[in-house]
């Protein structure tokens, strides 16, 4: 970590540290988790406080970890029975509730100290889930959050103009969730008969061309990645 | 009679000067805009979501599709939150190799900016000389990739590979005088960097002629000089990033203040605005032309006498050689996984940004160490500026939105994704 993400890790601690909570970054980003609740103050105190003064918001991205780690094909146990069929689809198991299925994050710039931090929100409930709204804070918010409603259906409170905005007229659905499936649900053709565009259940069916695996043997290991060994 | 109230006006999803898909409802009270309500999304793709269901390196192609104008600093976003999560070394010459492709992807992306937005307003002959430079630089997309727009050319660890000994060259037709076709090849008779450097040394005078025709020109005045105007404060809170935030007169640019690559080695100035409005942003975008011309000589210079490798040599991510692959059975083996499964990404999270033609391109990767990405979430920086389309029409004329369209420098690949 540079002595300038150190510095701003620190003044995040003596202000806002009871109510950000550092996550570890393999990168050295910096990382924070915020509660819900709290959002909005700690927004304003990250852009007003002088040592901090992140004025920007660069970008807010939401996030569906409902398949977080699943995989497609298990790889740990294959040299017995060989591997399995890479045939089940995680979009199609069954949907556990999962309370902290939804999050948004948020990517602040300061332009006076040169630093950038990551804020991560988790929405309250998966069943609705909602966040307040920074648009107040940062103006440039305002399609970000239209953009990560329309795309994962997270409700942002106070937002001026809570639109779709990617999507078609009359979509439905939130195509970025990942219980979505990737060919959508619906497709259209031009009905002769009827003489116009008519919306129908889609006819393709989903195929997993390359599967979806987490490797943690013995080559991920650091010890054995080194540069021409065989590993 | 009825008093007469406002009306509402569409403008676009099909118009030349909508710059794509950008479906615009005005409300004009006479020819003075009140309200103006961006429709975007008619070319949304789901590029972020396409990505997650495929292995890392099959997206790459994705990212060139983004801003279809400035091809390959999309990819650059993309590779370098890769390799951060990664944490692969690439080779000095790859990274000058990148370097040098941003800049002259910078300027294709300016020209093709400076021709369009001219035609919006009615400069007609801009257009023509901007797309006789880009011919050249397209040129060199093609001599490097094999293909003159979409390229892949960018891989995680390095670039696909070298920079060729010959530029390919024109047959004789009839469509182009012998005469004509023999003084296109004559600059193609060398090497790539031949090619590049004869091109760095005649564009200065290219943008000279740009100049003429627009700095001084009355009607180019007339249509640019006040209009849209944001303070640096707004444009800061509206997130502007790129020449749309220098052209407000704050100094910012990640290819400065935040180095990636070699960019901290490269000579060169960062243009900034004084009064925020449409004609500082052409300012700014022009001096910028001449500076990324600058950076390009260097890097030939530079490329010229430090030959090397360019990509890394770790097999587990980046594919080994033809010849390698074909005699060895170890080389084979990664070679097949490199192209089938893939590699897998330690869990974790990165966001990379690159100083895009257009402002921060950030490309944030989830990983949960699969071998395809959790999440990709494009941050284009088109994105915040047409937000705030509505704010910078807001009480011009109907000819002004052209001319603020043009001035952002909207391309719809990367807004709508």
């Amino acid at each position: 970590m540079s002595a300038k993400s150190e510095q701003i890790a620190a003044a995040i601690q003596t202000h806002l540290g009871d109510r950000l909570l550092e996550i570890p970054s393999i990168c050295g980003e910096l990382t924070y988790e915020v509660a819900a609740a709290d959002l909005r103050e700690v927004c304003t105190a990250l852009r007003d406080q002088p040592e901090l003064k992140f004025e920007m918001l660069v970008d807010v991205c939401g996030v569906d970890y409902l398949d977080y780690g699943k995989v497609q094909w298990s790889t740990r146990r294959s040299s017995g029975t060989g591997f399995s069929r890479a045939v089940s689809d995680p979009a199609t198991a069954p949907v556990e509730e999962n309370e902290r299925r939804f999050a948004v994050v948020y990517h602040l710039l300061s332009i006076s100290h040169n630093a950038r931090i990551r804020l991560r929100v988790f929405a309250d409930q998966a069943e609705i889930p909602m966040v307040d709204s920074v648009t107040g804070v940062w103006s440039s918010a305002n399609w970000f959050e239209r953009e990560a409603f329309d795309l994962f259906g997270i409700l942002f409170k106070d937002h001026p103009d809570l639109r779709r905005i990617l999507t078609d007229y009359g979509f439905i659905g939130h195509p970025f969730r990942k219980d979505f499936p990737l060919i959508g649900n619906v497709e259209v053709r031009y009905d002769p008969e009827k003489g116009r565009v008519i919306y129908q259940p889609v006819s393709i069916e989903p195929r997993t061309l390359v599967p979806r695996v987490i490797r943690d043997d013995h080559r991920y290991e650091e010890s054995l990645k080194e540069p021409g060994g065989n590993g | 009679m009825a008093e007469i109230h406002n009306y509402t006006m569409n403008f676009g999803p099909q118009h030349p000067a909508a710059h794509g898909v950008l479906r615009l409802v005005l409300e004009m009270d006479g020819e003075t805009i009140q309200k103006a309500d961006p429709h975007i999304g008619l070319l949304h793709r789901g590029t972020e979501k396409l990505a997650e269901s495929k292995p890392y390196n099959q997206s790459i192609g994705y990212m060139d599709r983004l801003d279809y104008v400035s091809m390959m600093c999309n990819e650059h976003g993309y590779v370098l939150a890769i390799e951060k999560l990664l944490g692969v070394e690439v080779p000095l010459r790859a990274q000058y190799i990148r370097v040098m492709f941003d800049e002259i992807t910078r300027i294709l992306n300016h020209l093709m900016w400076l021709g369009a937005h001219g035609l919006d307003i009615g400069a007609m002959t801009m257009f023509l000389y901007c797309f006789r430079e880009r011919e050249d630089l397209m040129d060199c997309y093609e001599a490097v990739s094999g293909t003159r727009m979409h390229a892949a050319y960018y891989r995680p660890g390095g670039v696909y590979r070298d920079l060729p000994d010959s530029m390919p060259r024109y047959q004789y037709s009839k469509f182009r005088s012998k005469k004509e076709i023999d003084r296109l090849n004559q600059v193609r008779e060398g090497s790539m960097l031949d090619f590049i450097q004869d091109f760095s040394e005649r564009f200065p005078k290219c943008v000279d002629e740009y100049e003429t025709l627009l700095t001084d020109n009355r009607i180019w005045k007339q249509r640019t000089v006040n209009i849209a105007v944001v303070t640096p404060e707004r444009a800061i809170q509206l997130g502007f990033t790129g020449p749309m935030l220098r052209g407000s007169g704050v100094e910012w640019d990640l290819r400065r203040k935040q180095p990636y690559e070699v960019y901290e080695r490269m000579d060169f100035d960062i243009p900034v605005g004084l009064n925020g409005d449409c004609y500082d942003r052409y300012l700014v975008r022009v001096e910028e032309l001449r500076q990324s011309n600058r950076i390009i000589a260097q890097c030939v210079e530079w490329l010229r006498n430090n030959p090397g490798p360019v990509i890394a040599a770790d097999h587990k991510v980046t594919p080994p050689s033809r010849e390698q692959m074909k005699g060895d059975m170890e080389s084979l083996i990664h070679h097949f996984k490199a192209f089938t499964e893939g590699y897998c990404v330690p869990e974790g999270e990165a966001y990379a940004a690159v100083e895009h033609p257009k402002g921060e391109f950030g490309v944030y990767l989830i990983s949960d160490g699969a071998n395809k990405p959790y999440r990709v979430k494009v941050r284009a920086p088109g994105f915040p500026h047409l937000a705030a389309l509505e704010e910078m029409v807001k009480g011009h004329m109907l000819a002004d939105v052209v001319a603020v369209i043009g001035t952002q420098d909207i391309v719809f690949g990367e807004i709508d994704r």
